[in-house]
C-alpha cells in the first residue's frame, strides 16, 4: 500500500502540532531552561518541518493518493495478511481469559486454514506447537504463560 | 590481553556454551537460508529464549545464529534466484546466473569460503580495535558522548539512505517513541495517559520482534500465492578451486572485508549495505566489468566477504559506545542492557572475560561455519523444501511467546502488532526502518547526555565544541547535516557534463 507522501506528510504534522500542544503541561525544571518538555519539543519541531517538505513533494509528485498493490485484488494475499493483523489482536483481547494453549490452537488452526494447510497436518501442528511451546518456555524458562478458563488442568 | 582470552577460553569451552552455539548456528543455517527468514528476525526471535541464560552463552547464541544466518543467505541464491535475507540480494542473480551456467557449485563454494574470511577479519578488526577505543572512551564526558550519538544518528539519516527526508522521519519517531515514559533527566511521565504499562517506556524487544519479525510475516503472507522454483545444482566437493578463487581476487577479498567492517561499524548500516556498495566498488574496479551480471564469481567472492564483516563490524561501537552499528547489535544492546554487561569503555575492564568470549565465539563460530555450511549446503533442498504454510503461523505464535516473555504482559504482544505493522507500512513506502531503531535504542542516551552537559555548561551552548575530541565530533556532525547543501552547491557552480547532450 502506498501513501502519498502529502498524506503521510500532513498526518505527521497534525502528530507534531498535537505533540507541541501536550508537551505545553509538561512542568519547568526549577532554575533551568531545559525540562522534560524540551526534547519532545525539539522532535515535533523537526517533525513537523520534514512533514512540510513531504507534503511539497508529494504534490508535485501528482502520484495516486493511495495505491495498492496488485496482490491486494487477490482473496488470498489479502486473506493471509489480515489474518496475521486480526489473529495477533485476538491473541491480545482473549489470551488472558481463554489462556495462552487454547488460544494459540483456536489461532494456528486459523492461521494455517487461511494459508492453505490441509486439516490433518493443520490439526496436528496446531495441537502440538502449543505443548512445546509450553515444555520450552512454561516449564523450563518459567515464563508464566496464562491458563486461563484450563486453569484446573494446570500442570 | 592474554590474560583475559585465558579466562574468556574457559567460559566459552563449557560443555553447556559449545552446545547453545551448535544449537544456534544450525537454527541460524536454517533462518537464514529460507527466503523471508532475516538474519535480525533470527535475533529477535533468539532473544527471548536467551533472556533465561548467563550472558555468555546468550551472546554466544546471537553472535553464532547471525554469522551463520548471512552466509546460508547465499544458498536460496543459487537455488531459486531468491536472497535467503536482504544481505544477499546484491549477487543474488549473479549467483543464479553461475547456477544456470553449471558453476552453482563454485557459486556456493564461493559464498561459504569467502564469508568465514570475510567474518574472520572483521573478527579481527574488533579484536585489535575495540579495545584500544575503549581507552580513548574512557576519557569521554557527556559532551563528547552527546556529540557521539548525534553522529551515529546523522550517520543513519544520510549514509545510504536515498531519500534523507525520510530517513530523518523515521529517526524522529524513533525518538519520540523513545521519549515515552519516566526515563528522562526529569523523571516526569511523558506521553504516559495514566497508562502504567506506559510509564515505564515502550519495551525494546517486543518492539523489535514486531519490527522484523511480524512486518517481515506480514510481507510473507501477502505473497504466498507464488510457489518456489528450484533450479539444479549438482554439489560435490564445494571447496574445489576456492583456493584458486583466492589467489585470483585477493584484492577483491580484503577490499571486500575493509569495507563490509567499516559500513558494518557505521550507525544505521549494516551487512546488507556492505553488500550493496561493495558489489558495485567489485564491479569498478574489475577488470572485467562486463562479465558482471552474466554469473561472474568475482562480485560473489567481494560482497560475499562484506556482509560477513560487517557482522562483526557492527559490535565495535556497539561494546565501546553502546551505540549500535547495524540493526542486530541495536537488539544485542538491549540484550546486554539486561544481562547487567552495560555497553560502554568500562565493560573492557569491569567484564572483560565476558567481552573476550564474545571476540572468541566470533573466530569459532566463523571456523565452525566450514564444515557446517558445507553440511548446510548439501541439505539446502531439503530445507528449501519446508512447507511456508505451516512456518509462518508456527512463528508467528513464538513471536507471541517471545514478545509477551518479556514483561509477561499481554501489552507486549500488542506493542509487537502495532509496531510490526508500522514498519510495514514504513518500508512499503520508502522510510528505511534503521534510522527508527537507532533513536528508539539512543534516545534517552541523546537526551541525558545533552542535559547533563548543559547543566555542567550552565547553559552555555559554547561549550560543546570547548574539548577538543567533543569539538572535533561536533564540527564533524554539523558538516554531515550540512552535507546535502554542500553538494548542491558544488553542483551549481560546475554544470552536469551531460548537460548539452541532453
Amino acid at each position: 500500500m502506498k501513501v502519498n507522501d502529502a498524506i503521510t506528510g500532513a498526518a505527521l504534522f497534525i502528530l507534531s502540532v498535537v505533540i507541541l500542544w501536550h508537551i505545553q503541561g509538561f512542568p519547568a525544571m526549577h532554575g533551568q531552561r531545559f525540562g522534560p518538555a524540551w526534547f519532545p519539543g525539539i522532535i515535533a519541531v523537526g517533525l513537523a518541518a520534514c512533514a512540510m517538505v513531504l507534503v511539497a513533494r508529494g504534490i508535485r509528485e501528482r502520484a495516486a493518493w493511495i495505491a495498492f498493490d496488485p496482490w491486494t485484488r487477490k482473496a488470498r494475499p489479502i486473506a493471509g495478511f489480515a489474518s496475521v493483523i486480526a489473529g495477533l489482536a485476538f491473541y491480545v483481547l482473549a489470551a488472558d481469559a481463554l489462556g495462552f494453549h487454547l488460544t494459540g490452537f483456536i489461532l494456528l488452526l486459523f492461521w494455517l486454514r487461511i494459508l492453505g494447510t490441509r486439516w490433518p497436518m493443520a490439526l496436528a501442528v496446531a495441537a502440538l506447537s502449543p505443548v512445546i511451546l509450553h515444555l520450552a518456555f512454561y516449564k523450563l524458562l518459567r515464563v508464566p504463560l496464562p491458563w486461563g478458563v484450563l486453569e484446573r488442568f494446570a500442570f | 590481553m592474554l590474560a583475559n582470552f585465558a579466562a574468556a577460553f574457559a567460559l566459552v569451552f563449557d560443555p553447556y556454551v559449545l552446545w547453545v552455539i551448535f544449537a544456534s548456528a544450525i537454527f541460524g543455517l536454517f533462518v537464514g537460508a529460507v527466503p523471508g527468514l532475516t538474519a535480525t528476525m533470527a535475533t529477535a526471535l533468539l532473544v527471548p529464549v536467551t533472556f533465561f541464560m548467563a550472558p555468555v552463552p546468550a551472546l554466544a547464541s546471537i553472535v553464532t545464529a547471525t554469522a551463520m544466518a548471512i552466509f546460508a543467505g547465499d544458498i536460496p541464491s543459487c537455488f531459486l534466484r531468491m536472497p535467503g535475507t536482504p544481505a544477499s540480494a546484491a549477487y543474488t542473480d549473479e549467483a543464479y546466473a553461475m547456477t544456470k551456467k553449471g558453476q552453482g557449485e563454485i557459486a556456493l563454494g564461493a559464498g561459504l569460503v569467502f564469508s568465514v574470511i570475510g567474518g574472520l577479519f572483521g573478527t579481527a578488526v574488533l579484536i585489535l580495535a575495540a579495545p584500544s577505543l575503549a581507552e580513548v572512551a574512557l576519557k569521554f564526558g557527556s559532551f563528547e558522548y552527546f556529540w557521539l550519538v548525534l553522529l551515529g544518528l546523522t550517520c543513519a539519516v544520510f549514509i545510504a539512505v536515498g531519500n534523507p527526508v525520510k530517513g530523518m522521519v523515521s529517526l524522529l519517531i524513533g525518538l519520540l517513541v523513545a521519549s515515552v515514559g519516566l526515563d528522562n533527566p526529569a523523571a516526569f511521565p511523558r506521553f504516559t495517559f495514566g497508562n502504567a504499562e506506559l510509564a515505564g517506556g515502550l519495551t525494546l524487544i517486543p518492539m523489535m520482534i514486531g519490527m522484523f519479525a511480524v512486518s517481515e510475516i506480514l510481507r510473507n503472507a501477502s505473497s504466498m500465492e507464488t510457489p518456489w522454483e528450484m533450479a539444479q545444482v549438482k554439489v560435490g566437493n564445494v571447496f574445489k578451486g576456492m583456493g584458486k578463487l583466492i589467489a585470483k581476487y585477493p584484492l577483491a577479498m580484503i577490499r571486500g572485508s575493509v569495507l563490509g567492517t567499516l559500513i558494518g561499524a557505521l550507525p544505521g548500516a549494516g551487512a546488507d549495505i556492505a553488500a550493496w556498495m561493495s558489489y558495485a566498488m567489485s564491479k569498478k574496479f574489475s577488470k572485467e566489468p562486463e562479465k558482471f551480471g552474466t554469473g561472474h564469481v568475482e562480485g560473489i567472492v567481494e560482497a560475499g566477504a562484506a556482509n560477513n564483516s560487517a557482522l562483526a563490524g557492527a559490535w565495535i561501537p556497539a561494546l565501546v559506545f553502546g551505540i549500535p552499528g547495524d540493526s542486530i547489535t541495536a537488539i544485542v544492546i538491549g540484550v546486554l542492557y539486561l544481562k547487567g554487561l552495560n555497553p560502554g569503555p568500562t565493560a573492557f575492564m569491569e567484564n572483560a572475560p565476558s567481552i573476550y568470549a564474545i571476540f572468541l565465539v566470533f573466530i569459532l563460530a566463523n571456523l565452525l561455519m566450514l564444515p557446517l555450511g558445507v553440511a548446510a549446503i548439501k541439505c539446502a533442498k531439503q530445507m528449501l523444501r519446508v512447507p511456508r504454510d505451516v512456518l509462518l503461523p508456527v512463528i508467528l505464535l513464538f513471536c507471541i511467546v517471545g514478545a509477551f516473555s518479556i514483561n509477561n504482559s499481554a501489552f507486549g504482544v500488542l506493542l509487537m502488532l502495532v509496531f510490526g505493522v508500522v514498519a510495514w507500512l514504513m518500508e512499503e513506502n520508502g522510510f528505511p526502518v534503521a534510522p527508527a531503531i537507532l533513536g528508539i535504542v539512543l534516545g534517552s542516551m541523546l537526551e541525558e547526555n545533552f542535559i547533563s552537559s548543559i547543566i555542567k555548561a550552565d547553559g552555555r551552548l559554547g561549550a560543546f565544541f570547548e574539548r577538543p575530541i567533543a569539538g572535533t565530533l561536533g564540527v564533524l556532525t554539523i558538516l554531515v547535516w550540512t552535507s546535502p547543501l554542500w553538494l548542491k552547491l558544488a553542483r551549481k557552480k560546475k554544470p552536469p557534463a551531460g548537460g548539452l547532450s541532453a
